[in-house]
């Protein structure tokens, strides 16, 4: 496995490359705006290794997917980005969500039909009452439910049917990554991307424990969603531009989807596999 | 918009799960012309290879009824408001040809003698007095025995494989393949619960333990334990479904069509008969009048029980009056009738990306009315029951209980556990009650106009106590498996239905038994109200046995089928007379 710490350097030696090239850092010819936003990223990624990452990955800037399709604010995704690095943070395991592509899964889950509930039931009339809106609140499971159940994934019991909201999962996570930039300038007066690791966790966790307003959905909710699609973007199969180089199943030890486990059901030894994913399976 | 007019058929069939494909199998196969009716789309064996994506299927549930258009209402007492289930994190149910039938994980047994004479038996055991506070636990119309043959045929055309119970119901021949292999898990699951004194073996499984031709000719394949099993329909043909069996089966006497994207609303009838029914087709937006001289509804516990209700066939249940019994007797095997006990641990690292939907181990020693329940404060019992379903990465994540949801400990204990962690369910009869029922929701709809079903249901002191009870004792195996941390599932005081429909276990409002005022239809499955109109699926059960219910289902259709053909044969009649007009004739 490549050292994941080599790819923030090459990204950055990339973009500083870029902006030589093209005569931006020379010239006074283009807007503020996308100078500003260019710079940013730059001084971002000389001053915290893994942020880069966001628009880099394993090839850097090759990565010709690397493109937000839903996200239409670059600001709006660096904080998307920041929040999923610290649901899944670089360790001694492995790279963390930004290098696995998870921003990049995320994006494009929103644009698509799981962002549009286009295979929810989303007709009124919606009553909005705070039981409902606090679905998929993970941090109800202390009444102790291990996830389990005919279907693996039970959720905690609320008064009513979770999802009551009349916003979509895409319109919840804009709303929701602009208050967790909100929330950090607020207490800390400076926007999300740019706190310590240690400061971001403190504004995540005031979403986790819901105490943070958010209109027509509690926070934690929010959160949740945002933790859920973190882990999905580091573990499924990489055709949907998370789980980079099958970079969170190596980390698991996931051998990938095969036609046979035959020969591994009945030994008693771990046994582990170099993955394989959907591409090689369907035979691509 | 101008409805047009087919050719009338002898046999139209709503549903192409395992209920209305077995039905359309037998009818054809007896030369009887079969329509059935599909509102999902067409798919065959094929379109599964390639299929094996978590995200896809797992997480996003391709193979499930998108809810966009229809889904239910929830609520838990009678008078209060309901809200409809929005998501598909929600709200499991089948939706293409072939049904929940395809995405099921195999998971297979027979419901016990006590399950279907539950009210007289508890009464002779125990006394009146034993019945749970406001249950309308009945007798099924037919016994064990009576169910024996049914059971038979359908495991035959599953292939089911599996090992005899020690403690099950009797039966006539074994299970038609042996076992699927004995991996690491079910071996020290099996181990643990010899040495505390039970009587475990290899649960029977609709995965195939080796090739197999059924009697109707259909050949299934071996599992190859690859897990994409459950969720997933299966790329290799080794879990039995429809689509392996009864709907091929049904298409090659030439008797019978399979008709798909045709989404049925309402049953037509005339002067106390069914004339056929009325569908969309989704795609086009026409709209057809099949005619029929039977009609089945097989089209899962939930539509059953919306299209009687749509149509206005028979007495709606009304809990004010406990009059009616369309609705009546709703159960939801799920949520807190399904908990355990999950145990880690740091010295063994088991190939839990390996499995199939139903391989596992169980026992039978706290189940039914295998133990004595005089001092218990609840009746009937469940099975306990170790799975290996195999799982792929996302859903290989489970910690400790106490470990940070997110963030570096997360990560860190995910990774470590991921191979490290089993857990033990207790799967519990449920009870029926005179609050629990279907009804039409009075504000939602679907597309077409048309009320949403509404589903009321609470838990009583009984599901908690016996869910309390099961939980201590899936505990108690996991220790002596040697469970470094155990976690075990709780159930408060106060502890209400959650609203999620996940599982495919719901059923009921369509409940069969000896008597016309207090059911819907007799032991053939047959509207008592309404000869020619069958109606076959869990929606008959009148409370839910402690254990999964697909082979129920399965021998009922059969049972149905035989009905339906018995019916055509002598040209009308109830098949069955209820005990009172048996009384008076
Ligand atoms: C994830 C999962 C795992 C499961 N695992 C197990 C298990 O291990 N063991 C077990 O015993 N059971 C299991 N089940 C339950 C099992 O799937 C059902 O009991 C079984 O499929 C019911 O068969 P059926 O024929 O009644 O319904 P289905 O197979 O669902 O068929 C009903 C069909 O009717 C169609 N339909 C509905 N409404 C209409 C309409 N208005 N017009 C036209 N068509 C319509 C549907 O699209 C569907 O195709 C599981 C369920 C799920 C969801």
């Amino acid at each position: 496995m490549a050292d994941p710490n080599s790819t923030p350097e090459k990204k950055g030696m990339d973009r500083r490359q870029f902006l030589k090239n093209s005569g931006l850092l020379a010239g006074g010819l283009i807007g503020g705006g996308l100078l500003g936003s260019l710079v940013t990223n730059e001084v971002k990624d000389s001053k915290k290794g893994t942020q880069s990452g966001t628009t880099g990955g394993k090839n850097g800037a090759d990565h010709l997917s690397d493109a937000r399709i839903f996200f239409s604010r670059e600001e709006d995704f660096q904080i998307l980005a920041a929040a999923t690095e610290r649901i899944y943070p670089e360790d001694k395991n492995g790279p963390g969500a930004i290098q696995l592509g998870v921003p990049y899964f995320i994006d494009r889950q929103l644009a698509g039909e799981w962002g549009l509930n286009a295979r929810e039931y989303m007709k009124g009339p919606f009553l909005n009452i705070p039981e409902s809106n606090e679905y998929e609140d993970l941090s109800k499971t202390d009444k102790g439910r291990s996830d389990q159940g005919p279907s693996g994934d039970t959720l905690n019991p609320l008064p009513t049917p979770r999802y009551q909201s009349r916003m979509t999962r895409a319109e919840m996570f804009v709303v929701g990554v602009r208050a967790i930039d909100e929330a950090a300038r607020e207490k800390f007066k400076n926007g999300f991307t740019s706190l310590e690791p240690e400061q971001q966790d403190e504004i995540l966790t005031h979403f986790e424990k819901d105490e943070v307003h958010m209109p027509s959905v509690s926070s934690s909710t929010f959160f949740n969603l945002l933790v859920q699609t973190t882990i999905e973007g580091c573990y499924s199969d990489p055709v949907y531009g998370g789980n980079r180089n099958m970079d969170g199943w190596r980390m698991m030890e996931y051998p990938g989807p095969r036609a046979s486990y035959a020969d591994q059901i009945e030994p008693d030894e771990f046994i582990v596999l170099e993955p394989k994913g959907l591409k090689d399976y369907q035979g691509h | 918009m101008v409805t047009r007019k087919l050719e009338k058929v002898d046999v139209v069939v709503v549903g192409s799960g395992w209920a209305g494909g077995i039905v359309a199998a037998e009818a054809a196969k007896a030369g009887h012309k079969v329509v059935v009716l599909e509102r999902g789309k067409n798919q065959k064996r094929s379109d599964f290879i390639g299929s094996k994506d978590e995200l896809r299927y797992t997480d996003r549930f391709d193979l499930m009824q998108p809810l966009s258009s229809e889904t239910i209402t929830s609520r838990v007492n009678i008078d209060d408001v309901a809200l409809p289930v929005r998501t598909q994190t929600e709200m499991m149910v089948g939706n293409d040809l072939g049904g929940g039938s395809v995405h099921w994980a195999g998971s297979t047994y027979r419901w016990r003698p006590y399950d279907f004479e539950i009210r007289s038996k508890t009464i002779e055991r125990y006394g009146e007095g034993k019945i749970p506070k406001d249950s309308t636990i009945d007798d099924w119309g037919i016994t064990y025995d009576e169910m024996e043959p049914y059971y038979d045929k359908w495991e035959k055309t599953a292939g089911v494989s599996g090992e005899k119970d020690p403690l099950g119901p009797p039966r006539k021949n074994d299970w038609p393949n042996p076992p699927l292999k004995e991996s690491p898990p079910l071996k020290l699951f099996k181990k643990a619960a010899k040495d505390l004194g039970y009587h475990p073996y290899q649960l029977a499984a609709s995965n195939l333990s080796q090739a197999y031709t059924n009697p109707d000719g259909e050949t299934l394949n071996p599992c190859m334990y690859c897990s994409y099993c459950t969720m997933y329909g299966c790329d290799f043909s080794a879990k039995s479904d429809p689509l392996a069996t009864v709907i091929p089966t049904a298409q090659k006497t030439g008797n019978a069509e399979f008709r798909t994207n045709a989404l049925v609303r309402r049953v037509l009838h005339k002067g106390g008969k069914a004339t056929g029914v009325l569908y969309t087709d989704v795609m086009t937006g026409a709209e057809y009048e099949q005619p029929a001289d039977v009609v089945v509804l097989a089209a899962f516990t939930f539509s059953n029980n919306r299209l009687l209700l749509l149509s206005e066939i028979g007495e709606p249940y009304d809990p004010k009056t406990r009059k009616g019994v369309i609705g009546k007797n709703f159960t939801i095997q799920g949520d807190i009738t399904f908990l355990g006990a999950r145990g880690f641990f740091e010295d063994k690292k088991f190939n839990l990306y390996a499995g199939a939907g139903a391989l596992g181990a169980g026992y039978s020693d706290y189940d039914a009315d295998e133990f004595d329940h005089t001092n218990l404060d609840f009746i009937h019992g469940g099975g306990i029951e170790l799975r290996q379903y195999g799982y792929a990465a996302v859903g290989l994540n489970h910690v400790p209980r106490d470990t940070k949801k997110w963030g570096a400990e997360f990560k860190q204990k995910s990774l470590h556990y991921a191979y490290r962690n089993l857990v033990v369910w207790y799967t519990m009869a449920v009870m029926s009650y005179w609050h629990n029922y279907l009804s039409l929701d009075p504000t939602y709809k679907d597309d077409y106009g048309d009320p949403l079903l509404r589903v009321t249901n609470k838990y009583t002191d009984q599901e908690r106590n016996l869910a309390r009870f099961g939980i201590e004792k899936c505990a108690e195996v996991v220790e002596k498996m040697g469970a470094d941390i155990i976690d075990k599932d709780t159930v408060a005081d106060d502890e209400e239905f959650d609203h999620i429909y996940d599982g495919g276990h719901y059923t009921g409002g369509v409940m069969m038994g000896p008597e016309p005022g207090t059911s819907a239809v007799n032991s053939y499955l047959q509207m008592w109200d309404m000869e020619n109109l069958f109606v076959v699926g869990g929606s008959a059960f009148p409370q839910f046995g402690s254990h999964h219910p697909t082979p129920t289902i399965g021998a009922l259709g059969y049972r149905a089928a035989e009905g339906v053909i018995n019916y055509l044969k002598e040209g009308g009649g109830l098949l069955v007379q209820g005990k009172s007009a048996k009384a008076n004739a």
